[in-house]
């Protein structure tokens, strides 16, 4: 599905084409979906009149030549690193002295999740921003992930992608950048930071990844004295570990790689059921028609219809088991701390509201907290406008650091 | 599948499978057009149930496989049906030609069903044509949970371990026993016990090859170590009590990710429902050393009598009732320990099987259980005692029980 040119380390550009007969099969399968009984009780996952909304939707309304428009409206490259092509979206601001910024997704996201952002970063003109915030901007697919390469082998946990990313904005040119991530795209950011590669001048997080092992400790022994506020966020904390989906993905990404290769509708509900939050607002818009924010019908099926055609559910899931692994080796042999300059900004929605006192735990170089007014954790996808506002903020202050050192 | 029969009240109606032809035709076809994801990036079952298992397994499936199995193996046994609080509950009961036979209740687990008890029932009914003494016979019922194969799915809450140990116990009643035994392993176990702590007096004492034996402050412990940190482990273990507690930390920190998902969302897995070779992936993945034992059987070196065959009768019943959801629901309503102690009162015998989860050390057994009439290690089988060994499982439920005939 790729227009390529062979050239070892050269960028290729890149153009999204599926077959005709992938999408009939597609429609062909969510037609024949064979649906289980209804929830006993609503708590117990994505409910079936919800999905068979979306079921409905997916067959009859939505438009399957989504994803190529609106990828192929894009400049889009891949370039093979470390054995893997890694697939990536590059615009360039028209504006002169635009920071360029690379920005990771996560999972059960992709590349669709930062589509509406490219917009007001590059050309903030056009979207009540001023010249001096433009951002270069590049989009990169997670290996597993969309049109990047799925690894054939283990290694490629954050900080293999990590070392990934920085060979990337090398090879396009950028000698000076700062780079962005929520949910697995802040474990991939924080480990860049780690690695403080040549050209990083600082990072944002939209999710607290880094939780240090001492606050770990701390959640799970909550009868240690903590302000109210602490013990709030530790216990959500927890939830989060305790999802199955973490923990099904960490430990056998590959037996739920059977469903989500071979079922829409298993592969769909999969994805929805990331979080309580994200779930409610997207139900809400199947079954009520309430949209939160920019998380329309389309831009979720977009996102779904994506993994289904790129056949990508399994390799996805394997990130959960690199992190896994990646994480107890980093209770053992701590990873350098990040020095480099750290924006965050906390989404009343997310799965938890990280206090300032945690993230300056985990980052001491702080030099942007910012509690933004709304948006969950798909926080660039939901609210793109928010969300673009608090990295103009972000990284306001590097700007003049990175032209003059 | 349909009940032929009379439905009423309290009454007990006789029971036949019949399997659409449609639907097994729909499997075969479901089963050919599986849409796979790549192999695993490793080469062991560290990340799940690997490809070339579960396509040998579809192979097997589709073109070997004889879909009549489940349907001639059930009607060439007494199958009943009979209402309890609500819900239709399938049961095979075969009575003992032998008098003074002992009644036994034998309650299946996850991902099990009745298809795991199929071979012990003769052996246990009728011994003296399998080897047996006449003063050895049971009179055997085999349930199904509600939810599993041929019992009717709960719509709503409240079907908890709880709630089905008094539906076996008014079921026994109801068929005229005054003296009766339980058994049980996995949730079967789970069941049992509840039985036992109940402790109805027509129930003479319980056998379980699961039983619930992890003191209280080594349950917390392991509970405290499921997300990678955790308290320091127990000391000053005997040999038999630090191998109870290493498999049961394993499992708990690397083989409980089905069991979270299921236990906080089992809805959310439709693609149970949707793909055969996902349910079958599921069900292969309850523990290491039972996947490795099925692996093998796939690989043309079956262990015990976990053939081919035997495991695709489970996975087809599994299927073609469609219980993939419904059964894991249970996970959910359950609000025991899985290894607690559950304050059984009645005389308790136990076998210790050396593949199973964990290892019971007698030491805790005797403090588990303060009625200890039994208590045995034999030397194979792993999780689903009775279907691998059926013949030692046999053995022990004739030694276990003689004391109280």
């Amino acid at each position: 599905m790729s227009t390529t040119v062979d050239t070892a380390t050269g960028i290729r550009p890149f153009k999204v084409e599926f077959e005709e007969e992938q999408v009939d099969d597609l429609r062909r399968r969510i037609a024949a979906t064979r649906w289980p009984t209804k929830e006993v009780d609503p708590s117990q996952g994505v409910q079936l009149a919800m999905l068979r909304a979306l079921a409905d939707y997916w067959t009859n309304e939505y438009d399957f030549g989504r994803i190529e428009q609106r990828l192929n409206a894009l400049p889009q490259f891949t370039t093979e690193i470390d054995g893997l092509d890694i697939h990536f979206i590059h615009v360039e601001s028209q504006h002169d002295d635009a920071l360029p910024i690379l920005i990771t997704h996560g999972w059960p996201g992709s590349v669709i999740e930062m589509l509406e952002l490219i917009g007001p970063l590059t050309d903030p003109t056009a979207h009540g921003g001023s010249a001096a915030d433009a951002f270069h901007v590049i989009i990169p697919s997670i290996p597993g992930y969309g049109f990047s390469s799925e690894p054939t082998e283990p290694g490629w946990g954050s900080a293999r992608i990590g070392q990934a990313w920085a060979e990337l904005m090398s090879r396009i040119g950028y000698s000076q950048y700062v780079a962005q991530g929520g949910d697995q795209g802040a474990g991939v950011t924080d480990a860049m930071g780690r690695q403080a590669p040549d050209g990083l001048l600082g990072v944002h997080f939209n999710f607290l990844d880094a939780v240090p092992r001492e606050l770990l400790m701390a959640a799970l022994n909550l009868r240690l004295a903590f302000s109210h506020d602490d013990r709030e966020q530790l216990s959500k904390v927890i939830g989060v570990f305790m999802r199955g989906y973490i923990a099904e993905m960490g430990e056998h990404p590959q037996t739920i790689g059977y469903p989500l290769l071979d079922s829409p509708i298993g592969l769909a509900a999969w994805m929805l059921d990331h979080d309580a939050d994200s779930y409610e607002k997207i139900s809400g818009a199947f079954l009520e028609g309430d949209v939160s924010g920019n998380l329309t019908r389309d831009h979720v099926l977009d996102n779904i219809t994506l993994y289904w055609l790129t056949g990508t559910g399994a390799s996805t899931s394997r990130l959960y088991w690199e992190t896994g692994r990646g994480a107890t080796a980093a209770f053992k042999d701590p990873p350098p701390h990040v020095r480099l300059p750290v924006a965050y900004t906390v989404f009343p929605d997310e799965l938890f509201q990280a206090p300032r006192h945690w993230v300056k735990h985990a980052y001491h170089n702080l030099i942007y907290f910012n509690e933004a007014e709304k948006g969950g954790h798909f926080a660039a996808w939901e609210e793109p406008e928010i969300f673009a506002g608090e990295l103009r903020a972000a990284f306001r202050s590097l700007r003049d650091e990175g032209s003059s050192s | 599948m349909s009940a032929t029969g009379v439905a009423a009240g309290t009454e007990i109606r006789p029971f036949t499978v019949e399997v659409p032809q449609a639907e097994l035709e729909d499997l075969r076809r479901r089963i050919a057009a599986t849409r796979w994801p790549e192999r695993e990036t490793v080469d062991d079952q560290s990340q799940g149930v690997q490809l070339a298992t579960i396509q040998e397994l579809a192979r097997y499936w589709a073109e070997e496989y004889d879909f009549g199995r489940v349907e001639a193996r059930l009607n060439a046994l007494p199958n009943f049906m009979t209402e309890i609080d609500g819900l239709d509950i399938h049961f095979i009961h075969v009575r003992s030609p032998h008098e003074n036979a002992l009644p036994v209740i034998i309650t299946h687990g996850w991902p099990g069903s009745i298809v795991e008890m199929l071979n012990v029932i003769g052996p246990l009914s009728d011994p003296t044509a399998h080897g047996g003494d006449a003063a050895d016979a049971f009179d055997v019922v085999v349930p199904s949970i509600p939810g599993y194969g041929f019992s009717e799915k709960p719509s709503t809450t409240g079907w908890d371990p709880v709630q089905i140990a008094r539906a076996w116990i008014e079921l026994m009643g109801r068929l005229g026993y005054e003296r009766y035994v339980a058994q049980g392993g996995d949730w079967g176990a789970q069941i049992t016990d509840t039985m036992g702590a109940e402790a109805p007096s027509e129930l003479l004492g319980i056998h379980s090859n699961m039983p619930g034996t992890v003191p209280p402050a080594i349950s917390k412990i392991l509970a405290s170590r499921v997300l990678g940190a955790g308290d320091p482990p127990p000391t000053g273990l005997s040999a038999e009590e630090q191998r109870a507690y290493d498999r049961l930390d394993f499992l708990y920190t690397k083989g409980l990710g089905y069991s979270i998902e299921m236990g906080h969302r089992p809805q959310t897995l439709y693609g149970l429902s949707d793909s055969p070779v996902a349910l079958a992936a599921w069900m292969l993945d309850h523990d290491a050393r039972s996947l490795e034992d099925i692996a093998s059987a796939f690989a043309g070196n079956p262990v015990g009598n976990l053939t081919r065959d035997e495991v695709l009768d489970n996975i087809t019943m599994t299927w073609v009732t469609n219980t993939g959801m419904s059964s894991g629901r249970l996970y959910a309503e359950n609000t025991l320990g899985f290894f607690d102690v559950k304050d059984v009162k009645v005389a308790a015998a136990i076998s210790v099987f050396p593949n199973e989860l964990y290892q019971a050390p007698r030491s805790w057994a005797e403090q588990a259980y303060p009625k200890l009439i039994y208590f045995n290690e034999v030397d194979k089988g792993n999780h689903f005692a009775a279907w691998q060994e059926p013949d030692i499982f046999v053995n022990e439920l004739r030694a276990a029980f003689e004391t109280l005939r």
